[in-house]
């Protein structure tokens, strides 16, 4: 069928028109949902895409090259102290002999798991929590904000000392959960007060109307609507968690010696930054690289569930331009029935 | 103090020349995609005195000509061509120059009266000080305050001694555009642009701000450039008349002439897509098809003919020139038209509604059985919904009641629509949240097809749901924006159960049902205009086949032209379905046209009650009549000759009600009668009595009275 004119000069007209049609090759018969849509505009970021192998790569490095490496991360070689990389130590090793790139990654296979855990953790009970509060309001309200503050006040290392004796040679699981734990306030506060603006909007209320239930109105509607917030916030954790598991380990709780983390290799190995730079360059180079790609993926992410980020349609632009053209050529008097009918009070 | 203190500015009118003259006026902008060239050579000429009125869809350019001619552009727009001010040329001007003459021989009107005044000082001293910066020390402070509190009484507001010194939160919108009108004539300007004055106001407002303008133009003699969007407000007020369409003036003249005998089938669509208060029976609304092209890149040939029902090949050849219409050559202000087929039109004198080719919509079967035996979709009995203010925030006390709503009663039958219209305030909104959110309301009952709301179980509210649903009044706030339309139309659905299969089936249905494409379905609501938007809202309404729909203001957020479009869609719908609606809104015209019956709100109580033609024919209760009398007529001689009941002050606090008759604060009756008869008004709300067939009021002393 005919693309007409209208269709193609919308994007100039008025600013919420402003890209014009995204799609412009669907076929009419299958309605695309929205879970559909957000897929293809995500995969149509290269960015994202880069970012999401990169973080599969670390995964797969950290967890298979040790088992070719002929070293323990305990192991101490007693013939090379504070090597630089060579052939036979390709990062280097510590002042007792110790491989440092099998220890940077062993320490990755951990670090990995740590930063996006409690990333996904701490912003998942952030939004959750922040939006009953905000959504329900009332005493529901209340209740979680005095928990909220009660945790903000609290200082979190006189908590997690106390705790941590009991937790000392339990699953190094749980102070994922404690990372997360403390993490999660200001997010909460940011969301419930976003999610007391949203709630007074109408597509909320006409959702309530329809007969929606509460929680599937805030994961349906509310939810997705703050999604850059939510996901800005997630990367961002990812990195600190990855820190701020070495601040644990202060506590005796965490990562203990042999053990290592990526946390603790930085913390180690700044003090010899400029001397000894293998110490630390490899693995603060990998916690770099990898707070990059979750950053990627998350702009990905953001773009993809805010359909007036015109990252997902940069593509399309040009094709239609060449479109536009096209339909300039075909005389316009031959469309004006069919527009009428297609195009009424566009 | 006398005014002649102030009168500072000696007049420096070149006397028999044109007060204001714009010649070839382009302006552009830098954009992404390229200049947008807002405004293309456009011209027209003020005199002194005269008002000149500018009408145009949002976009065309109507803004941003009178916002180069105040000198207020950004700097990154090109303006070339002329604008000569008193004979003085007033582009090129430094900022400098230009403020000297801006607020003191132009003023200018905003559409916004909140954020053009600054929250933090008084009214009074704002005004003050607009005399005071043009007095350049001539002016004491005493005087300039003084001028200020008799500029606040000259445009209506009471009290304005005390008024002065409030501030601008404490006005209400009207009373604010009352005031920067006041600042506006301040300093006895020569010529005040008003960039859609009224848009953001209630009618019986609009009316208001109309007559006071009105009376600044008497006062100060000055010129006055009025743009809008809205033909009927011109009518009445305007002399000439310029209709703008993509930058450019497609039409001009004088206003009865343009009304008369429009000339360019733009003019012809915009006059027809308005619905007419004073229509005896229903007359076929006129959309305008497509939407205003891209100032960008424009195609060769008219602008406007990708929606001209009268397109022909000759149309794209060259944009035509605004030209003489046939037999106007002589006259002093000729009715222009920039059409080539203006001729033709003259000739067959075509009215809007044959050259669009639009048709009354058949009334739906159910309309012909008798009312009483149809059955009733939505019963509101006696309904009262309190909101108790408290204050402080630990020791929380109740200091008062609202009355939001006090005691209404009506029902819809089905097929019917009743349009329940008032002022903003009056309960109208408070009425649907109720209704709507199937709550036992505070005293009273609501009951949904038999069902009485405040007793069935909650589970049982799901289903009631399904044959209630409602279109908001926000097209753009109403969507979800990260959804797209298919999933906006399908949730519903969702929420009520329906199989997957099912859904998918139903919505290309839905979009084609309200006029949309199926492959419209994968976008987001942002890439749809306004109308379109509305259209979605519509379908998801429709989705699940309800009874009632609920519809608040579902076209006062729209331009005119696109209305049209969406009040035909309803008409449609209701024939095809035979649903009911529950109409809300401030705009009489549109309710006349949509709805059978009407019911006129007042500060939470229903005064009036019945069938529409017999409330908008012979309406009884004074607030009645004066909301009719202030809704503007797109007909210049008609509407000159009206009479129109201007209704003093604001609607009173729903906290704090008059005793006795609600209305009679704002009684043109009332203030009327002899004191032992206003007795009755003070003492006892006036009863809901039957007056006709279906009809009933509440006014101890109704009569007829015929205002449209």
């Amino acid at each position: 069928m005919t693309v007409n004119l209208n269709e193609g000069d919308s994007s100039g007209t008025t600013g919420a028109a402003g890209g014009g049609p995204v799609d412009a090759a669907v076929e009419p018969s299958k309605a695309t949902g929205r879970g559909a849509l957000i897929v293809r505009r995500f995969l149509r970021n290269k960015l994202a895409i880069s970012g999401l192998i990169a973080i599969l790569l670390l995964y797969a490095v950290a967890f298979i090259s040790p088992l070719f490496s002929p070293y323990d991360y305990k192991f101490q070689d007693y013939g090379a102290f504070l090597q630089p990389p060579s052939p036979s130590h390709w990062f280097g090793t510590t002042q007792i002999g110790e491989d440092v790139f099998t220890q940077t990654m062993h320490g990755l296979q951990k670090s990995l798991t740590i930063g996006l855990l409690v990333a996904l953790i701490s912003t998942f009970v952030a939004a959750v929590v922040g939006s009953a509060a905000g959504y329900f309001g009332k005493w529901s309200d209340r209740t979680l904000m005095w928990i909220v503050d009660l945790l903000l006040v609290l200082p979190s290392f006189l908590i997690i000392a106390i705790i941590s004796p009991s937790l000392r040679g339990e699953n190094w699981l749980w102070f994922v959960l404690l990372l997360a734990a403390f993490n999660w306030m200001i997010t909460a506060r940011i969301v419930r007060g976003m999610t007391l603006t949203l709630k007074e909007r109408e597509f909320v209320k006409a959702a309530r109307f329809m007969g929606e239930k509460p929680w599937k109105i805030i994961s349906k509607h509310i939810l997705p609507n703050m999604a850059s917030l939510l996901i800005i916030d997630g990367t961002i954790n990812v990195g600190s968690a990855v820190l701020a598991e070495t601040g644990l380990s202060f506590f005796g709780l965490g990562v203990q010696p042999p053990d290592v983390s990526l946390g603790t290799l930085i913390r180690d190995g700044t003090r010899a930054s400029l001397t000894f730079p293998w110490l630390f360059v490899f693995s603060g180079g990998l916690l770099v690289l990898a707070v990059l790609a979750v950053n990627f993926v998350g702009d990905g992410l953001r773009d993809a569930l805010d359909p007036s980020s015109k990252k997902g349609r940069a593509k399309e632009k040009k094709k239609r331009r060449a479109e536009r053209d096209e339909a300039q050529e075909q005389p316009a008097a031959a469309e004006a029935g069919a527009r009428k009918r297609e195009d009424d009070d566009r | 103090m006398t005014t002649a203190e102030i009168q500072f500015d000696e007049s420096t009118t070149t006397p028999g020349g044109p007060l204001l003259e714009v010649s070839d006026l382009d302006v552009s902008f830098p954009s992404e995609d390229g200049r947008v060239r807002a405004v293309r050579g456009l011209s027209y000429q003020v005199s002194p005195g005269e008002v000149l009125g500018i009408v145009g869809e949002s976009g065309s350019g109507k803004s941003v000509s009178s916002l180069a001619v105040m000198g207020l552009l950004p700097q990154q727009a090109k303006i070339t061509g002329s604008i000569r001010f008193q004979g003085r040329e007033l582009l090129g001007r430094s900022d400098r120059e230009l403020s000297r003459i801006r607020g003191r021989k132009i003023a200018m009107i905003f559409q916004d009266p909140l954020s053009a005044l600054t929250p933090v000082y008084t009214v009074g001293d704002q005004i003050a000080e607009t005399i005071l910066v043009h007095g350049k020390g001539k002016v004491t402070k005493q005087a300039a305050a003084n001028r200020a509190v008799e500029l606040l009484d000259l445009v209506g507001i009471p009290h304005a001694q005390q008024r002065a010194k409030a501030f601008p939160h404490e006005f209400s919108g009207g009373m604010r555009q009352r005031a920067m009108i006041a600042m506006g004539i301040a300093n006895d300007p020569d010529l005040i642009i008003a960039d859609e004055p009224t848009t953001a106001l209630d009618v019986t407002v609009q009316a208001q701000v109309l007559e006071v303008m009105k009376t600044a133009q008497e006062v100060t003699g000055a010129g006055i450039v009025i743009i809008t969007h809205d033909l009927g407000v011109v009518a009445g007020f305007a002399d000439k008349l310029l209709v703008m369409y993509a930058g450019r003036a497609v039409e001009s003249g004088v206003v009865e002439e343009i009304y008369a005998a429009p000339r360019m089938p733009y003019t012809l669509g915009l006059l027809g897509s308005i619905p007419r208060l004073d229509a005896e029976e229903k007359q076929p609304l006129v959309p305008i098809v497509g939407q205003p092209p891209s100032l960008v890149a424009l195609p060769p040939g008219c602008p406007f003919g990708p929606r001209c029902p009268m397109h022909v090949a000759a149309c794209d050849a060259a944009e035509p020139a605004l030209s003489i219409v046939d037999g106007n050559a002589g006259s002093a202000d000729p009715h222009r038209a920039a059409c080539i087929r203006s001729s033709e039109i003259s000739a067959t004198d075509a009215d809007p509604a044959e050259v669009f080719g639009a048709e009354v919509v058949e009334p739906p079967k159910v309309a012909s059985i008798p009312r009483e035996q149809r059955e009733v979709v939505l019963s509101v009995d006696e309904v009262v919904k309190q909101f108790t203010v408290t204050k402080g925030v630990v020791m929380r006390r109740k200091v008062g009641t609202v009355h939001a709503v006090d005691g209404i009663t009506f029902d819809i039958r089905e097929g019917e629509t009743l349009g329940l219209v008032g002022e903003s305030g009056c309960g109208k909104t408070t009425t649907l949240m109720e209704i709507l959110g199937l709550e036992k309301p505070t005293s009273g009952s609501i009951s949904v097809l038999g069902r009485n709301v405040g007793k069935i179980p909650a589970k049982d509210k799901k289903a009631i749901r399904r044959d209630m649903q409602v279109v908001f009044q926000d097209p753009m706030a109403s969507l979800d924006p990260r959804m797209p339309v298919s999933d906006i139309i399908a949730e519903p659905m969702l929420v009520h159960g329906f199989a997957k299969a099912e859904i998918q089936k139903r919505v290309p249905e839905l979009l084609s049902l309200v006029g949309l494409r199926a492959e419209h379905a994968a976008r987001y609501p942002a890439e749809f205009s306004g109308g379109q938007r509305q259209r979605i809202g519509i379908a998801r309404a429709l989705a699940l086949e309800p009874k009632l729909v609920v519809l608040d203001e579902p076209v006062s957020a729209l331009d005119v032209s696109i209305q049209a479009g969406v009040i035909n869609l309803l008409d449609e719908l209701k024939a095809k379905m035979g649903l009911s609606y529950l109409f809300v809104a401030h705009d009489l015209s549109v309710v006349r046209h949509i709805a059978d019956r009407v019911a006129v709100m007042y500060l939470g109580k229903i005064v009036e009650i019945g069938d529409v033609d017999t409330v908008f024919g012979r309406p009884e209760h004074p607030y009645t009549q004066a909301l009719l009398s202030a809704i503007p007529i797109p007909d210049p001689i008609k509407e000159r000759q009206r009479e129109r009941i201007i209704l003093t002050g604001d609607l009173p606090s729903p906290a704090n009600p008059p005793s006795g008759c609600r209305f009679r604060t704002r009684c043109f009756k009332f203030a009327a009668l002899p004191e032992d008869k206003q007795r009755a008004c003070l003492d006892e709300h006036p009863p809901r009595l039957r007056r006709g067939d279906d009809h009933e009021v509440a006014c101890h002393y109704a009569e007829v009275r015929e205002v449209v």
